[in-house]
C-alpha cells in the first residue's frame, strides 16, 4: 500500500501561512473489536506523529483508538525559509513511516 | 355448499389473476425521470463532499496510488505487467470502466471490472486471480476506474447484454428477503428521505470502488449490493455470481449518461 499522501505548497511567500495536509494508510484497529470466532483483535494504531521543518519540530500529535482508519490531518505553519518538511508516524508493533516534501520560500 | 365452492373458486381465480397482473407489471415503482436523477454525491453532507473533492483528503486516492504501482509491476509466471500490454493507463484505460460490466467474447459471459482484471491475470500474466475485496484488486479497480473520472457512463449497446440487463431489472424491482423489500422501494420510491443518519440515495453506481466511511475501507459495488441485501434480510449472492453482476449491469444501464466520480467517498 502506498502509505502516505502529502500536500505541501511547492512555493510560498516568506511569512505566508500555509496549510499542510497528510493522509496515511493505516487500519487503526481499536483493540476493542472481536473477530468472527470471538477472539479479541489486538490493538494496532498509530500513536505518534511529528512534523519537522528544516529540523525544527513544528507540529506533534498523539493518536488514540477512536481515530478512524487512514487518518487525515490538516495543520498550518508559517513559511519561514526554503527547505524540507519531514513527516514521521510511529505506532503499535514497531510501526514506523516517514515522508518528506520540499518547499521554496521566496 | 355449491355457493361456497364457487366462491372459493372465484377467489382462487381472482388471486391468480392478480398474481398474473403483478408479474406482468412488476414496475409498480416508476423509473426516475432523467431530469430527476441525482448522483449519490448530492445526498451527502458538505463535509463528506469536501473530503471526496480534495485529492489530498480523499482516502480512496491511497488505493489509486497503489493501483498505479501495481499497474507497472510485473506479476505471474509470464513476468508481465499490465503496462507491458496496455501501456499508459491514463490513455488506454480512459473510459473503460464506464462500459463495464460487458460481454467477454472468449468466455461468452458477462464480466465486470474485477472479473476482467482477473481474466487478464490468469490468461496473460499466468498469475493467480486476486481475491475479491483484496487490497490489490481494489487498488487496480480504483486505478482503472479513476481514468474514467468525469466521463459519462455509457449505455453499452451490445445486444448480448440485453437479457442480462432485463434480469438485473427484474431483481431490482422484485421483492426479496424476510423484509419483503425491493431495491426500488428505497431507491425509487423513497430517495431523498432520511434513513438513520443519511439520506436514501437513488443508487447510481457512479464512483465505484468507493471509500465508505462506515467500512473505513475501499469496497466494490458487489460489496455494496451484498450489504444492501443483508440489510433487506435476504441471502446475499456470492461474490462473482452472475446475479450480482447482472444487478451491477442494470444499475450502470439505469445510470447511463451520469458522470463518473471514482474514487467516491460515501457515508
Amino acid at each position: 500500500m502506498s502509505s502516505a499522501l502529502i500536500n505541501v505548497p511547492a512555493r510560498a511567500k516568506r511569512g505566508e501561512i500555509i496549510a499542510i495536509k497528510t493522509l496515511i494508510s493505516h487500519l487503526m484497529e481499536t483493540g476493542f473489536r472481536y473477530d468472527s470466532t470471538g477472539v479479541l483483535v489486538p490493538r494496532n494504531i498509530i500513536t505518534d506523529f511529528v512534523c519537522t521543518y528544516n529540523g525544527e519540530e513544528i507540529f506533534r500529535a498523539g493518536f488514540f483508538p477512536a481515530i478512524a482508519a487512514n487518518p487525515f490531518m490538516i495543520f498550518y505553519t508559517v513559511a519561514t525559509e526554503s527547505g524540507t518538511i519531514v513527516f514521521q508516524w510511529a505506532g503499535d508493533n514497531g510501526y514506523s513511516e516517514s515522508a518528506s516534501a520540499k518547499i521554496v520560500v521566496e | 355448499m355449491n355457493v361456497q365452492v364457487s366462491l372459493s373458486r372465484w377467489l382462487a381465480l381472482t388471486a391468480s389473476l392478480m398474481g398474473v397482473l403483478v408479474i406482468a407489471n412488476p414496475t409498480l415503482s416508476a423509473e426516475i425521470a432523467s431530469a430527476d436523477r441525482r448522483s449519490d454525491y448530492e445526498f451527502m453532507r458538505r463535509d463528506t463532499q469536501a473530503m471526496q473533492d480534495d485529492d489530498a483528503a480523499n482516502p480512496g486516492m491511497l488505493w489509486v496510488l497503489e493501483g498505479e504501482t501495481l499497474w507497472n509491476a510485473r506479476a505471474g509466471e509470464a513476468n508481465k505487467s499490465c503496462a507491458d500490454c496496455h501501456g499508459d493507463a491514463r490513455v488506454s484505460m480512459k473510459g473503460i470502466a464506464s462500459v463495464y460490466p460487458s460481454f467477454d467474447d472468449k468466455r461468452e459471459k458477462l464480466v465486470d471490472l474485477e472479473a476482467r482484471i482477473n481474466i487478464c491475470r490468469t490468461d496473460h500474466q499466468n498469475a493467480k486471480p486476486l481475491p475479491f475485496e483484496s487490497k490489490e484488486l481494489l487498488a487496480l479497480m480504483a486505478y482503472v476506474a479513476r481514468q474514467s473520472n468525469g466521463m459519462p457512463i455509457k449505455s453499452n449497446t451490445d445486444v448480448r447484454l440485453k437479457p442480462h440487463i432485463n434480469a438485473g431489472q427484474r431483481m431490482f424491482y422484485g421483492r426479496q428477503g424476510q423484509l419483503n423489500l425491493s431495491c426500488a422501494q428505497c431507491h425509487e420510491d423513497n430517495w431523498g428521505k432520511q434513513l438513520a443518519g443519511n439520506k436514501v440515495p437513488q443508487g447510481h453506481p457512479t464512483g465505484y470502488p468507493i471509500y465508505r466511511l462506515e467500512w473505513q475501507n475501499l469496497g466494490s459495488l458487489q460489496r455494496r449490493l451484498r450489504t444492501c441485501l443483508s440489510g433487506m434480510r435476504a441471502q446475499p449472492y456470492e461474490y462473482g455470481s452472475v446475479e450480482l453482476i447482472e444487478l451491477e449491469l442494470y444499475l450502470m444501464w439505469r445510470a447511463r449518461g451520469m458522470t463518473m466520480d471514482t474514487p467516491a467517498v460515501r457515508p
